[in-house]
C-alpha cells in the first residue's frame, strides 16, 4: 500500500520533469496578493455573534466561585460559558489530556481561559466579560523550572498518577558514554541555556462555528491540524464525529503555533450550540502570546569526548525543559530533545536524560524545529569547542564525523539519502571560508554548524494502522482535475505542491489542477502540517493517486490509437503518440476517452511510513522515513564597545532531496534562517516576577525588522531520496537549526568568547568580553 | 484585535475653534495629532476621553518656514518625515533632523508629528500594557493604581521621557508656542518639564502646542543625535543623546550643549558636563581629552532605571559610549549615531 514501494524518484514521462524543479507560481499567490483570499476572520455569517474570553489574572489559583449573572443580564449578550459546561479534558497527545476548554477548578497561568461570552458585537462581549465575578483562592506560583523539579507541592496538575510537577522524563542510553572519558584526548563539558521564544505568525488565532439546521456543526478555524481538531471537538462536545465538520480557511502563518486544539475552537462551537447562532472569536495579539506553544526554554548540560584527531567517541546530555502549564506536545518534545541529535555525525556512544517540568507560565509546544533546535545549539557549539581545543578546522571536524548515507544512527534511526557533505562544501566555498575563517580582524568572524531534521515521523499521534496521508482525485469533462487533500496549507505551499505533483504525473499544467484542502467533510484524512511531514507524505499520496489515474488515461488513449500505453505521452496538457508525433489530442479528449472506457473517473492514493525506529520504548519517536540535512556559515561583526552582534551574512545549504519548486524551497530556507537569527540576537518570551508576560505585543517582543535581517544566500543540495515524492524531503524546519550555533561560533571567531546562553543580548557579550580580558592576562 | 473605547471625533479647522471645543469638553477631550501613540494608548485604556479633537484640518499647525531673522518655525502638525527630510533643517539644525529620522519606522514617521513627539506621554514597562495586563498586576501609580513597580515604595512616578526630538530641540534652545483658554504664550522648551512621570509637562492636557520656534544656528554649528535601541527601526529609545557644538572662527568650541532622554520623567540636559568641551578644538588632543571627561561625567549624571524594557545596567554602560560617539559624529558633521 505504501506509496514509497511503488514509485522511484524519477520523472514520470521520460527523463525530464516539466513542472517539478521549475519555478512555479503558488496556486493561491494572486488571491493573497489581491486580498481575495478568505482567512477565518474574513468569514461573516448572517446573525453571527462575537465572543470574548475572560482570562485568569493569577498565575496559580483555585476557582472558588464564578458569578455570571451580571454578564448574562447585559443587553446584547446571548450566552455566557464556564468551564463546568465543557469538563472533558483534551490534549493533542492522547496520553496526556490535561487541558479543558475553560478552567474547571484551577487556573495555571496568567492568561488561562476562565469563561467566555457571546454577544451581538465584540464590545458588548468584552463589557460582559468584565462583569463576570470570579472568586479565587491564590496558590503559590512556580515560575522557575529548577524549583518545579524539586517542588512537588503545589502540584500544577493534581489528578495525575504522579503527584509532582514533572511532565515527562526520558532517560535513554546507547553504548557506554562514561567509559569514553578516561581514554578521550579531549573532554568538553559545559552548560548551555536556551530561552523561550514564540512563533509570531501574523494571523492571530480565530475560529467561527455554526450549528446547521440539519444538526451538523461546522467549525472554521485557523489551525494546522484539522483532523486532530475534528477528533477533539467531537470528544469534548460529545458529538458524533460524522456531525462535525472542521475547515481550515486560508491561513496567515503558523510555525507550530496552531498545531494544538485551542480553547477558542471548543468555545465557539459550544456557544454556537447554546445560542443557535454562528459565533466567531478572534484572539488579540496579547491572547496569542498567552496561547504560546512556543519554543521550550531548556537548561542543557553536555559532555562530549573525542579522540586526538577529532572523532567523537561519546555525547552525554542532561536537559531540563520548562514546559509551562500544560502538556501540549511535551511528551514528544522530551523525546525529540534527545532523539534528533544523532546525525549528521556518527555518535558511537550517546546518552540523554531529559526532564520536562510544569511551571505556571503559558504552555510551550512545538515551534519550527520542535524540541531539537535547543540541543542542536548546545551540541554544535560544543563541537566547535572540541575542534578549537584540538586545532582542527571546524568544517573538517564535521566532515570527519560524518554519519554517511543509507545507514543507521546510534539510536536506531534509519538514514536514507544524506547530502550533508555537499552542504558543507557549498557553504565553505560560497563564504570564502578557507581564506577568511580565523584570519579576519578582531570583531569579525565566521562560524559553521550543521544539523538534520525529520520529514515527518512514523508516530501518528494516536495509534492506528490507517494511512498517514490520503488523496482523492476527481476528473471533470472540462479538462479540470480536482484534488482533495486533508493537508493543511499554512503558507508553506502544500496545496501548490499537490498541484505540481498531480500536474507532473498527469502531464498537464498546474493551472488545470484545483486543490480542495483541509475540509474534513470533503477531503481524505491527512494528519496535519507538523513535523515537516506534508511534502513527503501528502506528496507521495498525490503521486500514488495520480499514477493510478494516469494508467487509466494512457490505456484508454492507447486503445483508441491502437498503440501501446508506453507510447502515449502527456506533456503540458497535450497527448502525443511517440510513434507518430503528429498524432495528438488534448487532455480533455483523453479524459473523455478514459471516462468512456472506465466510467466516472476518480482515483485515491495514500502514504504510510515503513516500520522504522529503534526497538525500545520511545524508539519510534523521531523515526522518519527521510532526514533533511543543513549546513550554515554565518558572518558576524561584534562591536566590542557596545557588545552588539550584527549578523551580516548567512550562507545556508540545505539537502531537501529534490526541490519540487526551487523558489518555495529557497523561501523556506530563508524564512527559517531569518527566524533562527531572530532567536539568537533578539527574541525572548519571558515572564516577570509576577508571572506576567514581559511584553505581550509586537512592540515589546522584538522580532527582526527588514533592517535587522542578515543577507541570506540559500543553496539547495538535491540528494534525491529514494522514498521521497520524486526524491523530495523536507525544507520548512531543518534550515532553522544550525543558524543559531553558526552565529554563536562566528562570535567566537570574531572576538574569542563562547556565548552559551541565548539570546545573545549585547550585555552578555560585554560581560563575556570583560571576563575574557583577565583570563588572557593570566595566560600571558 | 484590541478594541477602541468609545469616543467622538471633532474636526476643528482653526486653533480658536479647537480651543473652544477643548474647553467645552471640560477635561474629557484629548488632542489627536498623528495618532501613532494615542491609538495604542486608547486600546490599552491608558486614556479614556469622551472626545478626540483631531488637529489634521487646522492649517495654522502645518508648515515649515524660516523668518527674516533666521528663526525656524515648525507647525506642531509637521510630520516627522518632513522634519527629517527637510534640506534646510538638515543643514542648519542637524540634530533635530537626525532625531526625527530615528523615531519609530517610516510609516509611523509619515503619520507622527513633531508636536506629538515633543508632547509624547512618558513610557514604562509597567504602564504601556493592556488593561488586562495592568489589572492582573494590580495597576501602577501612573494609571488606576498607587504603587510603583520600578522603585519599591517609590512616591513619584519615574516613567521615562521617550521623545527623541525633545533633547535635540533643547540643545537648540527651542521655544514653544502654546494656545490655551487665556490666549497665546511662548516659553523655552527647557522650562516645559516637571519631574513627574504621571504628567511630565507644566502645561495641562487642555493646552495646545501650536508651533516650535528655533533660533538660527551659528555659522559653524555642529549637531548630532545618538540613539540606543534593540532593533534598526520601530523601537523607542533605550537611551538618546543630542549634541550641539558651536565653533568660533578659529575652530574652537565656543558653546556646547548636551541633552539626554529615556532616563526619567524629563529629558535630561547635561548642563555643566558640556562646559568641559568649550575652548577645545575638534580634531585636536584637547577635544579628545574633553570628550573622555564629558563621557565619564555623563555616565555619572545619567542613571537609567528599570522603567522601560531592557537591561538598565546595559543602558547605563552605553551612556558614555553613545555620548562619545555622538560628540565625534557632531565634530565630523556626521550622524546620526545608531547601530546600523
Amino acid at each position: 500500500m505504501a506509496a514509497r514501494d511503488q514509485h522511484g524518484p524519477g520523472a514520470p514521462w521520460g527523463k525530464d520533469f516539466h513542472v517539478v524543479g521549475h519555478a512555479q507560481r503558488k496556486v493561491d499567490a494572486m488571491a493573497k496578493a489581491t486580498g481575495e483570499a478568505v482567512y477565518t476572520d474574513d468569514i461573516q455569517l448572517p446573525g453571527m455573534l462575537h465572543a470574548k474570553m475572560l482570562r485568569s489574572p493569577h498565575a496559580h489559583a483555585r476557582i472558588v466561585s464564578i458569578d455570571t449573572s451580571k454578564a448574562e443580564a447585559l443587553p446584547g449578550v446571548h450566552a455566557v460559558l464556564v468551564g463546568s459546561e465543557l469538563p472533558i479534558k483534551y490534549g493533542v497527545i492522547p496520553w496526556t489530556p490535561d487541558e479543558t476548554a475553560l478552567a474547571v477548578d484551577k487556573v495555571r497561568f496568567i492568561g488561562d481561559e476562565v469563561a467566555a461570552v457571546a454577544a451581538v458585537d465584540e464590545d458588548t462581549a468584552q463589557a460582559a466579560v468584565e462583569l463576570i465575578e470570579v472568586e479565587y483562592e491564590i496558590l503559590d506560583a512556580i515560575l522557575d523550572p529548577e524549583q518545579a523539579l524539586v517542588t512537588p507541592e503545589p502540584a500544577i496538575h493534581e489528578d495525575r498518577k504522579r503527584r509532582d510537577n514533572i511532565s515527562k522524563h526520558v532517560d535513554l542510553s546507547f553504548g557506554d558514554v562514561d567509559a569514553q572519558v578516561a581514554e578521550a584526548a579531549v573532554v568538553i563539558e559545559e552548560d548551555y541555556e536556551f530561552s523561550s521564544n514564540t512563533h509570531t505568525a501574523i494571523e492571530p488565532h480565530c475560529a467561527v462555528a455554526q450549528l446547521g439546521a440539519d444538526g451538523r456543526l461546522t467549525l472554521w478555524s485557523a489551525t494546522q491540524i484539522t483532523h486532530y481538531v475534528h477528533r477533539a471537538i467531537a470528544r469534548v462536545l460529545e458529538l458524533h464525529p460524522a456531525r462535525v465538520r472542521v475547515v481550515q480557511p486560508c491561513l496567515g502563518g503558523a510555525f507550530g503555533g496552531k498545531s494544538d486544539p485551542f480553547s477558542l475552537e471548543f468555545v465557539v462551537s459550544k456557544l454556537a450550540m447554546k445560542t443557535g447562532r454562528p459565533v466567531k472569536m478572534l484572539w488579540t495579539r496579547e491572547e496569542v502570546f498567552y496561547a504560546h506553544r512556543g519554543r521550550h526554554a531548556m537548561k542543557m548540560h553536555y559532555r562530549t569526548t573525542a579522540t586526538a584527531n577529532g572523532m567523537i567517541t561519546g555525547v552525554d546530555a542532561k536537559l531540563l525543559i520548562d514546559g509551562g502549564s500544560y502538556s501540549s506536545f511535551g511528551l514528544v518534545t522530551t523525546y525529540y530533545s534527545g532523539q534528533l541529535l544523532t546525525g549528521p555525525y556518527d555518535f558511537p556512544n550517546y546518552r540523554f536524560d531529559s526532564t520536562r517540568v510544569f511551571t505556571n507560565k503559558p504552555p510551550c509546544g512545538p515551534k519550527r524545529g520542535h524540541g531539537s533546535v535547543q540541543p542542536r545549539f548546545a551540541f554544535e557549539v560544543q563541537l566547535d569547542e572540541v575542534a578549537h581545543r584540538l586545532g582542527i578546522d571546524p568544517i573538517e571536524i564535521r566532515r570527519r564525523n560524518f554519519l554517511g548515507d543509507h545507514t543507521t544512527t546510534v539510536n536506531g534511526q534509519r538514514i536514507t539519502s544524506n547530502g550533508f557533505l555537499e552542504c558543507l562544501d557549498a557553504v565553505e566555498k560560497a563564504s570564502g571560508w578557507k581564506e577568511r575563517h580565523g584570519k579576519m580582524p578582531f570583531g569579525r568572524g565566521l562560524g559553521v554548524a550543521g544539523s538534520m531534521y525529520i520529514s515527518g515521523t512514523n508516530y501518528p499521534i494516536y495509534p492506528n494502522k490507517m494511512p498517514q496521508a490520503g488523496i482523492q482525485i476527481k476528473v471533470d469533462r472540462s479538462g479540470l482535475v480536482t484534488v482533495f487533500t486533508g493537508g493543511n496549507d499554512i503558507g508553506q505551499g502544500s496545496n501548490s505542491m499537490v498541484a505540481y505533483l498531480v500536474a507532473e504525473e498527469l502531464g498537464i499544467r498546474p493551472r488545470d489542477v484545483r486543490v480542495v484542502a483541509a475540509d474534513t467533510d470533503l477531503c481524505p484524512v491527512d494528519l496535519g502540517a507538523y513535523s515537516s511531514r506534508v511534502t513527503f507524505m501528502v506528496g507521495n499520496a498525490a503521486i500514488d493517486a495520480a499514477r493510478k489515474l494516469r494508467k487509466q488515461i494512457t490505456e484508454s488513449v492507447a486503445s483508441h490509437w491502437a498503440t501501446a500505453p508506453s507510447e502515449v505521452r502527456m506533456i503540458n496538457g497535450v497527448v502525443i503518440d511517440l510513434q507518430d508525433p503528429d498524432r495528438t489530442m488534448s487532455q480533455r479528449e483523453a479524459f473523455h476517452l478514459a471516462e468512456e472506457a472506465h466510467d466516472t473517473l476518480g482515483s485515491t492514493g495514500s502514504y504510510n511510513t515503513p516500520t522504522l525506529g529503534g526497538d525500545y520504548r520511545g524508539g519510534s519517536i523521531g523515526a522518519s522515513p527521510a532526514y533533511s540535512f543543513t549546513a550554515h556559515i554565518a558572518e558576524v561583526e561584534v562591536d566590542p564597545e557596545t557588545g552588539r552582534i550584527t549578523v551580516d551574512k548567512v550562507w545556508v545549504a540545505h539537502d531537501c532531496g529534490r526541490a519540487l519548486n526551487p523558489t518555495i524551497v529557497a523561501g523556506q530556507i530563508e524564512g527559517s534562517t531569518y527566524m533562527g537569527a531572530g532567536e539568537v540576537v533578539l527574541e525572548e518570551h519571558t515572564m516577570n516576577r509576577f508571572g506576567l508576560h514581559q511584553g505581550p505585543s509586537l512592540l515589546d517582543y522584538r522580532i527582526p525588522t527588514s533592517l535587522d535581517t542578515p543577507d541570506i544566500e540559500a543553496h539547495m543540495v538535491e540528494s534525491i531520496d529514494p522514498e521521497g515524492p520524486y526524491g523530495a524531503k523536507e525544507a520548512g524546519e531543518g534550515p532553522l537549526h544550525s543558524t543559531i550555533p553558526a552565529i554563536a561560533n562566528a562570535v567566537h571567531d570574531a572576538v574569542g568568547i563562547r556565548l552559551r546562553t541565548l539570546p545573545f543580548h549585547p550585555s552578555k557579550v560585554l560581560r563575556a568580553l570583560a571576563e575574557q580580558k583577565p583570563a588572557q592576562e593570566v595566560q600571558a | 484585535m484590541l478594541r477602541m473605547p468609545p469616543f467622538t471625533v471633532l474636526n476643528p479647522s482653526t486653533v480658536d475653534e479647537a480651543m473652544e471645543q477643548m474647553l467645552a469638553a471640560a477635561g474629557e477631550a484629548r488632542w489627536l495629532a498623528g495618532g501613532t501613540d494615542i491609538n495604542p494608548n486608547l486600546k490599552h485604556r491608558l486614556l479614556e476621553p469622551q472626545a478626540l479633537i483631531a488637529l489634521e484640518g487646522v492649517g495654522e499647525l502645518r508648515g515649515v518656514s524660516v523668518n527674516e531673522k533666521g528663526w525656524l518655525r515648525l507647525g506642531a502638525m509637521t510630520t516627522l518625515t518632513e522634519v527629517a527630510e527637510h534640506a534646510q533643517i538638515q543643514a542648519q539644525w542637524p540634530a533635530l533632523a537626525q532625531a526625527a529620522s530615528l523615531v519609530s519606522g517610516p510609516q509611523l514617521r509619515n503619520m507622527g508629528t513633531i508636536g506629538g513627539n515633543v508632547m509624547l506621554d512618558t513610557r514604562c514597562q509597567w504602564y504601556n500594557q493592556t488593561h488586562f495586563w495592568r489589572k492582573s498586576l494590580g495597576y501602577c501609580m501612573k494609571k488606576d493604581g498607587t504603587e510603583c513597580h520600578v522603585i519599591k515604595g517609590g512616591s513619584k512616578c519615574v516613567a521615562a521621557a521617550s521623545n527623541d526630538t525633545a533633547p535635540a530641540l533643547m540643545t537648540l534652545d527651542a521655544e514653544i508656542e502654546i494656545a490655551s483658554g487665556d490666549g497665546r504664550a511662548r516659553m523655552p522648551l527647557a522650562e516645559l518639564w516637571q519631574a513627574d512621570g504621571i504628567w511630565n509637562r507644566k502645561l495641562s492636557p487642555q493646552e495646545l502646542l501650536v508651533a516650535i520656534h528655533l533660533p538660527p544656528t551659528a555659522a559653524k554649528h555642529h549637531g548630532a543625535y545618538g540613539k540606543l535601541r534593540d532593533r534598526g527601526s520601530i523601537d523607542f529609545p533605550l537611551f538618546g543623546i543630542a549634541v550641539r557644538l558651536d565653533l568660533d572662527d578659529a575652530g574652537k568650541i565656543a558653546h556646547a550643549a548636551l541633552c539626554a532622554v529615556a532616563l526619567q520623567a524629563r529629558p535630561w540636559p547635561l548642563k555643566k558636563v558640556a562646559d568641559a568641551l568649550c575652548g577645545t578644538t575638534p580634531g585636536e588632543q584637547d577635544f579628545l581629552d574633553a570628550v573622555e571627561q564629558v563621557a565619564a561625567l555623563a555616565a555619572k549624571q545619567c542613571r537609567p532605571m528599570p522603567n522601560i524594557p531592557g537591561d538598565h545596567e546595559y543602558r547605563h554602560a552605553m551612556v558614555p559610549v553613545y555620548t562619545k560617539r555622538t560628540l565625534f559624529a557632531a565634530a565630523a558633521k556626521a550622524g546620526p549615531v545608531h547601530h546600523l
